[in-house]
Order: structure tokens, then C-alpha cells, then sequence
């Protein structure tokens, strides 16, 4: 049944007049990612999902979802489902019966699901409530009941956890790990560091509508790499001996006293503690300082990419200028 | 699969839920009982108007006059109640996102709300027929109509008359929930849907009125309110009915067309 990847976007574009929301995006989901698509608000992740799910119309470039084209046809959509924005729900009709209708438009023995995943949100105590009664938490969580009645292959989740309380979070989160782990293709849009880095095995990192970085969680980190923190008795003779020292790139001061700096191997660091040394310059500390996602989120998406994150791979993507 | 028929249904089912339905069901239905209770306690007639004077002597005349009153203000406004509401209100809610990511194509979804507005529009003026004539009958009786061409026509056929009469009221009623759901898909707001379908309305009647534009009464949609009219005729003129049938497609398919391209096209995003 499945022709392709669960989601294959390539130069994707949506411009509004002048302003362009989605600028070229290339984006590759494979069968088991838990995909983070990560970005500020208002950087094109919400429009770059409704095209995905066929609502609007892309400027330019193409979306496949399973190798089908959601423009041409809801077909394309199934084994497919999730939200944008907050799900929203008729709110003068209860929570069972929103999901009755969701089932109806669905076929394909959907209503005999509602049961299962009413439960499984735990939301059977309140299905006979109108909905205009829910919180912002229920309401998420009949959105993800309303998208797990189609049995879905691929779950496309805009924001998730927003708006809910560290509890409801937790819960959130556990569910979508628990969806992963019964081999669901998940791609989660989200601007929650924590969120990503707890669920994603793979990101794209979004920025005005470019796709700063794509690939392995993993590689981002390692990408990143390590700046030292470097604190001797005399900062301005390490200065000096850093600039000497072909490999070592100074990158700023550390607030809390000393020097941080950069280096592509241990042996150039080996080089610099001797440099040091040899110049009478006593060490007092040398302690490497591994970047969060948090750090790398804003260096990709408020900083300039290329120079902040020290070595640049295929799949890192230059920022626009 | 879900097609036409599951939308369509379960449009019916949502304006089940909604006060907007009941509001113009009511008004269907309490307007007819205010009228005879008025001819009841004030025992008068309205003799200005076709069938007026008969109201006292036969149930089948009151409908007749109802229609003829309806047709100004209170159907457009009944059926723009809803067909204003249909599309916008998805908009409102923001649940178009979510029946468009189902399995069911953009113009079944259309379809489906085009059907539900013409059978709500139907039952209201369906309901209001039968609220006026058995309401009629009990203050006046089943009595034997003068025919517009001054016949007597028995009470069983008048009764048939009224009937087919309702049904050529629906072609532009159903013009109006055209030009309603027209409104309601491209100002995707239900409060200017609603008021420009019934603006539009007036403005016809407007139109009417005034002196000089003779020649334009023929294709406008409030003079095809009154074409069931020929039906009380002996022998019927067909005339004015046919007439109706073709001018109220002009209305009616044009508007339905663009809404329909306007649905099919737009992109579903938050304003």
C-alpha cells in the first residue's frame, strides 16, 4: 500500500503576497521517526503542516505522504491523521459524539474504535459532555482520539503539549512515546526543547521558513560539539596563547570568569594545556561545555548557523541572509 | 465509503443541535399561529392582499396569505438563518480543518451542506403551510376557495392547490439559500451572511417598487414569489411558474457554482 516515505516534501513554498510563510522546504520522514519539527513561533511550521495535510495549497514544490499527493485527493490521506493548531471540535455536540461524526466521515469501521480510544485518552467519564465544556487538555486529548480512530500509520501533532499543565504534559508525552512505540510514524511540530528531545529521534529546525538543519538528534548534538571553558591565572596571557595556537578558536568570555573556546579535537586541546604550560600559565580549570538543544535551537534559529555551530554538515542547511 | 449521504446526514444532525435551527423552525411555526389568533380575536382581513378576504371563510386562504406576507422578510430571513450559518459557522468553530482531513472530498462535504440547507428550508416552509392551514381550518373551516379567477374550487382541491403552491414557494426560497450558503462561504463570517442574504432580499423588493425599472420585474426574485399564483388560476397559468423555474436557476446555479469553486479552492487557515 505504501509507494514512499511517510512524509517527502520537497521544495515546498507557500508565499502570501510579499510575505513568504514556507520557503523551500525539503523534508524527509522515514517509517518509525518520532520527528521533531522545531521552530519559533511564526516560523512556518503550522503552514507547512496544513500543506502537508492537503488544507492549503502550496505556492510551489510537492508533498507525498506515503507517495501520495494530498492536493490531488483525501485518499492521499489515508493512514493518515493528527491536528493543526488546537484540534477543534463542534462545541455544542458532546465529546462521543464529535468523535461519532469524525468516525462517520472516516469509514473503514471507525466507529467501532470510539469506544477503544476514548479509554485510551481517558476521556469515557466525559464523553457525554458537550464539548464547550472541555479544557484546553481534553480537548487535546480528543483531538488525538479523534486522529487515532483512523488507525493512522503517520500522526502529524502540531503543538501537542501547549496549554497544558505539567501534568497533563507528562501525560501527553507519554502517550505519543507509547503511539511510537506501536511503530506509528510520529511528526511532532513543537517550540518545547524538552518535548523534542524527549520523543524525537530525528529533527528539522525551522527558521523564517528555511529549514536551518535536518537529520539525527544525535548528529545535531555531536554537530554542535564542545566548547571548553578555560580559566587560568592570568586570562589575558591564555588569551594570547590561544590565539598562537593554530586550531583553538576563542568564542567569547564565560560570565562566570575565564574564556571559552572551541577546538576540533582533543589532541588540539592537549596542544593548548601544554601551550600554556610552557607560557607559565597556570591552569585552573578546563571543563568542556556541551551544548543543550535549547542552545543549539537558538544558534540555528536566531543566530548565524554556519559560524555557531562549528561544523557544518551536508544536511546543515545555510541560513538565509 | 463516506460520501454525499454521511455529510449530509450528519449536517441534519448538527442543526439538530443548534439553536439557530429552532429559531427559525419556531418562527415558522409561531408566525401562522400569531396570524389566525389575529383573525380570531380581531376579526378582521387583510383585503389587500390575494386570498385576504377569504380568510374568515375558508382555512385553505390562510396560507395563501402567509406566503404572500413571507415572502418580503420573514423566509428570507428563516432561511438565511441557516444557509448563511453553514459554512461560516466551520469557520467559527474552526472545524473545517477536521472534517477536510477525514475521508470525505471538499465538494461531497459542499454537497452535503447545499442538501441539509435545502431540506431545512423546505421543512420551515413545509411547517409553516401546515401550521396556517390546519390552524386556518380549525378557525375558519375546510371550506370551498375562490380561485383567482373568482372559481369555486372544492376544498379537497384547494387543499391540493396549497400543496403545489408551497412547492413552487421553494423555488426561490431555495435561490435565497443559494445566494445564502454564496455568502456564507466567501464572507466565512455568519453574521454578514446572514444580513447580506436578507439585504439582498429587500433590495429586490426594493427594486420592485420602484418606478421606471418595469421591465426588470419579470427576473427579479421577489416577483417569482408570487408565481405559484397561476396555480390558483382557472385554467392554470403555467406561465409564471415556468418563468420562475428558469429565472431562479439563474439565481440559484450561478451562486451555488462560485460558492462551490470558492469552497474547493480556499485555504483552510485561521484568520
Amino acid at each position: 500500500m505504501a509507494d514512499g516515505p511517510p512524509i517527502e516534501v520537497r521544495g515546498l513554498l507557500k508565499r502570501y503576497g510579499e510575505i513568504v510563510a514556507v520557503d523551500d522546504v525539503d523534508l524527509t520522514v522515514n517509517p518509525g521517526d518520532v520527528f521533531g519539527y522545531l521552530g519559533p513561533n511564526g516560523a512556518g511550521k503550522t503552514t507547512s503542516l496544513r500543506m502537508m495535510l492537503g488544507l492549503i495549497r502550496p505556492t510551489s514544490g510537492t508533498v507525498r505522504l506515503f507517495g501520495r499527493d494530498p492536493q490531488l485527493s483525501v485518499s492521499a490521506l489515508q493512514g493518515v491523521a493528527g491536528f493543526v493548531e488546537a484540534p477543534s471540535f463542534y462545541p455544542y455536540l458532546n465529546g462521543r459524539t464529535n468523535l461519532e461524526l469524525c468516525a462517520a466521515l472516516d469509514g473503514d469501521g471507525a466507529a467501532d474504535r470510539i469506544e477503544e480510544v476514548l479509554e485510551l485518552v481517558e476521556l469515557r467519564d466525559r464523553a457525554k459532555d458537550k464539548v464547550k465544556g472541555y479544557s484546553h487538555g481534553m480537548r487535546q486529548r480528543l483531538g488525538i482520539a479523534a486522529a487515532l480512530l483512523r488507525r493512522p500509520r503517520l500522526l502529524l501533532l502540531d503543538e501537542p503539549a501547549t496549554g497544558l499543565d505539567p501534568a497533563g504534559m507528562r501525560d501527553m508525552r507519554r502517550l505519543i512515546r507509547d503511539l511510537a512505540d506501536q511503530g506509528i510514524t510520529v511528526l511532532l511540530s513543537s517550540h518545547l526543547m524538552v518535548e523534542v528531545e524527549e520523543l524525537c529521534n530525528r529533527v528539522a529546525i525551522v527558521r523564517e521558513g528555511h529549514i536551518a538543519y535536518e537529520g539525527l538528534l544525535s548528529d545535531l548534538q555531536s554537530q554542535a560539539g564542545v566548547s571548553f571553558r578555560l580559566r587560568t591565572t592570568d586570562d589575558d596571557r591564555a588569551r594570547q596563547v590561544c590565539a598562537a595556537e593554530p586550531e583553538i578558536e576563542v568564542v567569547g568570555d564565560d560570565p562566570d570568569g575565564g574564556l571559552l573556546f572551541k577546538a576540533p579535537s582533543e589532541d588540539a586541546v592537549a596542544a593548548l594545556s601544554q601551550a600554556l604550560a610552557e607560557s607559565g600559565t597556570p591552569v585552573v580549570e578546563l571543563t568542556p561545555q556541551r551544548a543543550t538543544l535549547e542552545d543549539l535551537f537558538f544558534q540555528l534559529t536566531e543566530g548565524e548557523a554556519s559560524t555557531s555551530v562549528p561544523t557544518p554538515e551536508p544536511n546543515m542547511i545555510e541560513s538565509a541572509a | 465509503m463516506p460520501g454525499v449521504l454521511t455529510v449530509y446526514r450528519w449536517e441534519l444532525r448538527k442543526l439538530r443541535s443548534q439553536k439557530r435551527t429552532y429559531l427559525g423552525l419556531g418562527a415558522a411555526v409561531v408566525v401562522p399561529l400569531i396570524f389566525v389568533t389575529a383573525l380570531i380575536t380581531g376579526g378582521g382581513q387583510p383585503n389587500d392582499v390575494a386570498f385576504g378576504r377569504y380568510v374568515n371563510e375558508t382555512g385553505l386562504a390562510v396560507p395563501l396569505v402567509l406566503l404572500l406576507f413571507g415572502s418580503i422578510w420573514l423566509f428570507p430571513l428563516i432561511t438565511a438563518l441557516v444557509a448563511g450559518d453553514i459554512v461560516a459557522s466551520e469557520d467559527r468553530n474552526a472545524t473545517l480543518k477536521m472534517i477536510l482531513t477525514r475521508s470525505v472530498e471538499r465538494q461531497q462535504v459542499f454537497a452535503g451542506k447545499a442538501l441539509a440547507t435545502a431540506t431545512y428550508a423546505a421543512i420551515a416552509i413545509a411547517l409553516t403551510g401546515a401550521v396556517a392551514l390546519i390552524a386556518g381550518i380549525l378557525a375558519s373551516g375546510f371550506n370551498p376557495i375562490t380561485s383567482l379567477s373568482g372559481t369555486r374550487v372544492s376544498a379537497s382541491r384547494g387543499l391540493g392547490l396549497v400543496g403545489a403552491s408551497l412547492l413552487v414557494y421553494m423555488l426561490p426560497i431555495l435561490s435565497i439559500a443559494s445566494i445564502g450558503l454564496l455568502f456564507s462561504t466567501v464572507f466565512r463570517n455568519s453574521g454578514a451572511a446572514i444580513v447580506g442574504t436578507l439585504m439582498f432580499s429587500l433590495l429586490l423588493q426594493l427594486v420592485s417598487i420602484l418606478p421606471g425599472l418595469g421591465g426588470l420585474h419579470p427576473y427579479l426574485l421577489s416577483t417569482q414569489f408570487d408565481a405559484w399564483q397561476g396555480l390558483l388560476r382557472t385554467p392554470v397559468d403555467w406561465a409564471p411558474i415556468v418563468r420562475s423555474i428558469w429565472v431562479c436557476s439563474l439565481y440559484s446555479i450561478p451562486s451555488l457554482a462560485i460558492a462551490a469553486t470558492v469552497f474547493l479552492r480556499r485555504d483552510v487557515a485561521e484568520s
